[in-house]
């Protein structure tokens, strides 16, 4: 299993591999749109943090379909289905080793790229640190779409529709988070313990649901 | 003894069974031949086998196999028409993954890489992205696949195709040698494989 890790990390680092693409659209998102809104700064602080979750999000879908579908391609999806290895492990195992290589560069981005949307270091601070505990939700959300998605050829704006509806509670509860640290009245732990608990119950539920999705689409 | 119990399996492909009523044991040491036109249900056969694929009908199981092991694909390698191996990384870390991944089955342990890849003739080059490998090179590097990890059964779909004549005569000891060592093939071919004593199984095809 460590071994399906590193291998999921070192193919997405070479060549063809999809870690700094998710960056990349990340940074493209939210560098044009000081460009857009104009030089308003306190506009750009107060929309700051939603501007960053809604970049992050879409650059975590960014990648996702080729989650399995490149397996499927060369044959290892075979290999990976025969094993005595509980497949929910299988899919659990690879979904850590995706989000290690594109959701957490997106969280370490984050900072930089407030700067643009001129966020004070606080709103900077509980930005990251949501997307430190949301991102890995909309990775194990996007596994279920993935897989269902895993035998059509051009599937990947298909599984972001899939999973977006799927997603919005991880925004929701991520952007108003961040809105709760920011300004006073509003309590910051409530909605920060319910962006937690999205992650958790997807964690146990995205590899159930992924698995028997894979099972199915043998072919 | 190992005995692979194969009965009354059926499968369908679209709407007709694509074969039904198949049935045969493997003992360890025996080999099957799989032989039939294209599309007769050759390749349907072994994934099915592999539990790829869900029979219509009739079970596969093992007699006097290791405990702990619900289905007989968990003690199988299954080389399929693609190589299950990622061409960005180098043949060295293709091969130490499936060794890592794959793990031995009771009852055996694969070899080291560079003996895995000497004995498929193509030592010294697994420094190379798999990718730069040539069609043939690459079908032989699947093959090393099989050696570095322990599975008493090989079940094999057309294992060589893209092969020169030099590589069948390779293959056949593979194989030879795994029988000798008590394992279990069956594959699926249009050319013979070159080993000694094989039961032969011939598909025909859609059941009407």
């Amino acid at each position: 299993m460590i071994a399906l890790f590193f291998r999921d990390l070192k193919l997405s680092v070479r060549a063809g591999g999809g870690a700094m693409i998710g960056v990349l659209f990340f940074m493209t998102v939210v560098s044009v749109i000081p460009f857009g809104v104009g030089p308003d700064l306190n506009l750009l602080a107060r929309i700051g943090p939603a501007i960053l979750w809604i970049g992050a999000l879409l650059a975590a879908l960014l990648g996702l379909d080729r989650l399995f579908q490149a397996e499927r391609e060369d044959g290892s999806l075979d290999l990976l289905l025969m094993q005595e290895t509980p497949l929910l492990l299988t899919v659990f195992v690879k979904c850590t080793a995706h989000w290690a290589a594109t959701g957490l560069p997106l969280v370490v981005a984050s900072p930089f790229l407030g700067l643009f949307m001129n966020m004070d270091e606080l709103a900077i601070g509980a930005t990251m640190l949501t997307l430190l505990a949301g991102t890995p939700a909309i990775t194990f959300i996007g596994a279920v779409g993935a897989a269902v998605a895993v035998a059509l050829p051009r599937g990947g704006l298909l599984v972001s529709i899939l999973v977006l509806p799927l997603a919005i509670p991880v925004l929701i509860f991520g952007v108003s988070a961040v809105y709760a640290a920011v300004e006073d009245p509003a309590p910051f732990l409530p909605p920060f313990m319910i962006l937690m608990a999205i992650t958790l119950f997807f964690a146990v539920i995205g590899p159930v649901a992924a698995a028997a999705a894979l099972r199915h689409s043998a072919d | 003894m190992m005995r692979l119990l194969v009965e009354v399996l059926s499968a369908r492909r679209g709407e007709d069974l694509i074969f039904h009523d198949i049935s045969f044991a493997l003992s360890a040491g025996e080999a099957l031949v799989v032989t039939g036109p294209n599309g007769s249900g050759k390749s349907t056969l072994l994934r099915v086998l592999a539990g790829l694929l869900q029979a219509e009908s009739g079970r596969v199981s093992l007699e006097d196999g290791p405990s702990g092991f619900e289905h007989p694909h968990e003690l199988s390698h299954y080389l399929g028409h693609r190589n299950a191996m990622k061409r960005e990384l180098t043949v060295e870390e293709n091969l130490s993954f499936w060794r890592h991944f794959l793990g031995n089955s009771p009852g055996g342990s694969g070899i080291d890489l560079a003996a895995a890849a000497a004995a498929v003739g193509l030592a010294g080059i697994t420094h190379l992205p798999f990718g730069y490998l040539s069609a043939g090179q690459q079908r032989r590097m699947a093959m090393a696949k099989l050696l570095v990890a322990y599975r008493p059964i090989w079940i094999l779909d057309e294992p060589t195709a893209a092969l020169d004549a030099g590589a069948d005569r390779l293959f056949a000891g593979l194989v030879t040698s795994h029988l000798a060592r008590g394992g279990i093939v069956i594959a699926a071919t249009h050319q013979s494989l070159g080993i000694g004593q094989a039961k032969t199984l011939q598909m025909t095809g859609f059941a009407h």
